[in-house]
């Protein structure tokens, strides 16, 4: 392992404005240590996966609050394989019903943080999977 | 033999940062200003009500926030609202309208109706209000980025259907700074967009005097990581913003005024709550008088509506926000409101199905039925806690309010995103203390449910053929509406909005000839640009 602190992609996704959670968790993970790029609202696909391949990160997490949770991470999938980013920690947080988990583990995200997950769960799940 | 030692009682901070006694009394108040602000219901400076009556003569406007899929399922839902004893209606947009963008942009694939009812032209706004008698029931449009847009596209609707726009009543939230604290539906740079909020209080003030063209949200603020005390006061802050422009376009306090009004959050200790309204009534009042010289009543009234209560519900034990809500509707009911909406108990999961709707609905008609809520004007006033808490929160504010002023003022720290580091770094604290049980929640950090699992909730289903349906009747629209006046109509409101005019007048026109929330978007983005997002933690 380097030295180096854990990098961590927190994305936006779509045209949900709720972005209170993002923040609180992207402090949480500055507080643990990590370098964290937040994207901002509104984040494509595309965007998503260009900067997760530009920026080098060890971890790519999505917040995501209004619902299309499903529908974006199917057409995020194939563009994080394309760019080769299969052996990163694919993470999800927010609003997403326990109907919704397996789907969820289906499109790669192994880590499921639902709205009421606990700060210190979401940092310490992802330092025990980067490695 | 020695006297027992008395425990030492906890010190007791509010959310907003003062501290609560054990016992107050009437020398309480006298140190903390006295009952000098505490004046009549229905005279300044409103600490008590800004109707003299109150609730006796007529309770609260009960307004669920509703809207989902096509505008004929949302139809739908505000006929079974209204058919349940709903006043008023308070509509939801899905996200890809809210931000300006049609149901056949790329951008708006899966978010077609999700979070509230898909519009894209005239023809949209027809169906979802067909049958209802806009005289009776009045239309609060929850709307932002695009609100100049959907103002002029209700306003056209009614006209076509015979209003005079003269007399229609009515609400769209129209608040664009709030949007780039929390919330997020931006479109356009911050001043512009202020430009255009502008434009609507202008074209009201002149055309349709009787509509609220903006309603200044502490809510999402609130939501956001604010204090009480601080929700109320930048909502203040931005509302002197708009208020601000509007007397640079030559309009008198007076002539707009009383046309501004405000929404605000019912989460948190009761006491506090109730407080920061009567604080507030009494501060906007003192404000407008002696800030801005109104002179009419109305221009000082701190019209509002207190109502959702989200950010105290939880994930965990859904049904206990049944009871929450219920609290929330008491605190709402002693706030003295016009207008009261409840954030139904599975919306921290989903939007509201009928039966939860209706759970909100009946929640708040109990108040008025049973429970004595209308019957006198301020019940709590008199109290030695309440008047006490009540000066301290409006000094509290009016400190705060000092503060944004010495840091450059509410648009300065909204453009540079200081206002949102500073929300988003009180939210953190906050979930610390949650997540640590010093703040307690329960069914979160105490009073867990450790033997059985959490009652399921019942998920308000989506329809995935609404955005099929949706774009067909767009595309149908586009291939049936004379195309030749869309396109005067939308270079009329590019030059328009180049050229510094109010674009409300071209936007009316646009808006008859069926042009879409996109197209008239894309026309301002041109002029304006878009909104480039300040990232400062």
């Amino acid at each position: 392992m380097s030295n180096r602190p854990i990098k961590v992609l927190l994305g936006k996704p779509g045209l949900d404005g709720h972005d209170q959670g993002a923040k609180v968790v992207a402090r949480a993970m500055m507080d643990a240590g990590f370098e964290v790029i937040y994207t901002g609202l509104r984040q494509t696909p595309e965007q998503i996966a260009r900067i997760a391949l530009e920026e080098d990160v060890d971890v790519i997490s999505l917040s995501s609050m209004a619902g299309s949770h499903i529908p974006f991470c199917r057409k995020l999938k194939p563009l994080l394989e394309e760019a080769g980013l299969t052996d990163k920690l694919w993470v999800i947080g927010g609003n997403l019903p326990a109907q919704d988990h397996d789907a969820l583990r289906e499109l790669g995200f192994k880590g499921i943080f639902p709205s009421g997950s606990k700060l210190d769960a979401i940092t310490d799940y992802i330092r025990s999977e980067v490695k | 033999m020695n006297a027992p030692q008395k425990p030492e009682l906890k010190k007791v901070i509010n959310e907003s940062g003062i501290e609560v006694k054990p016992l107050y009394t009437s020398a309480d108040v006298e140190a903390s200003g006295g009952m000098a602000m505490v004046g009549e219901p229905g005279a300044y400076p409103f600490t008590r009500g800004i109707h003299r009556e109150m609730y006796r003569k007529q309770p609260w406007t009960m307004r669920q926030y509703a809207g989902f899929g096509n505008p004929a399922d949302t139809n739908q839902r505000f006929k079974y609202l209204i058919a349940n004893g709903q006043t008023g209606l308070n509509v939801a947009f899905d996200l890809p309208t809210q931000i300006g963008l049609d149901s056949d942009d790329p951008l708006a694939e899966g978010e077609i109706g999700r979070v509230g009812m898909s519009i894209d032209t005239l023809r949209d706004f027809e169906i979802a209000f067909d049958g209802i008698d806009l005289k009776k029931i009045t239309v609060s449009l929850t709307i932002n980025g695009a609100a100049a847009i959907l103002i002029a596209m209700y306003l056209a609707m009614a006209e076509k259907r015979g209003y005079d726009i003269k007399e229609l009543r009515g609400t769209a939230q129209n608040d664009i700074l709030k949007e780039f604290i929390g919330r997020g539906t931006w479109i356009f740079p911050v001043e512009p967009s202020i430009r255009l909020v502008g434009d609507t209080i202008e074209y009201c003030a002149k055309e349709a005097p009787k509509y609220t063209p903006v309603s200044v949200c502490g809510y999402h603020i609130r939501e956001s990581g604010a204090t009480p005390a601080q929700e109320m006061a930048y909502a203040f802050c931005i509302a002197k913003a708009y208020a601000d422009d509007a007397i640079k376009r030559g309009l008198p306090v007076d002539e707009f005024a009383g046309r501004l009004s405000y929404n605000f959050n019912i989460f948190g200790n009761i006491f506090e709550q109730v407080c920061k309204f009567r604080a507030g009534r009494s501060l906007w009042a003192k404000i407008m008088k002696e800030q801005y010289g109104a002179e009419k009543p109305g221009s000082m009234w701190l019209r509002m509506i207190a109502a959702g209560g989200g950010g105290g519900l939880t994930f965990e034990q859904p049904e206990v926000n049944i009871v929450r809500g219920a609290y929330y509707a008491l605190i709402s009911a002693l706030s003295g409101t016009q207008t009261m909406a409840l954030c139904s108990y599975d919306e921290a999961y989903t939007i509201p199905t009928e039966y939860s709707a209706r759970l909100s609905l009946r929640t708040m008609q109990l108040l008025i039925a049973e429970m004595g809520l209308t019957e006198t004007v301020d019940p709590l006033a008199g109290s030695f806690y309440v008047e006490t808490m009540t000066n301290e929160m409006r000094a509290k504010m009016e400190e705060i309010m000092a503060e944004v002023d010495a840091q450059g003022g509410i648009v300065k720290m909204v453009a540079e995103g200081t206002i949102q580091a500073k929300v988003s770094a009180q939210a953190y604290g906050m979930q610390r203390k949650i997540d640590s049980g010093e703040f307690p929640k329960v069914g979160v950090n105490c009073y867990k449910n450790e033997q059985e699992e959490d009652h399921p909730v019942e998920f308000h289903p989506y329809n995935e053929d609404d955005a099929r349906v949706q774009i067909e009747s767009l595309t149908r629209i586009r291939a049936e509406r004379d195309n030749t006046a869309v396109d005067a109509a939308l270079a009329r409101l590019r030059a328009d909005a180049a050229a510094g005019t109010n674009v409300m007048p071209a936007l009316m026109a646009a808006v008859k000839a069926y042009a879409s929330v996109g197209e008239m978007t894309k026309e301002l983005v041109s002029v304006f640009g878009r909104y480039q997002e300040p990232i400062k933690f």
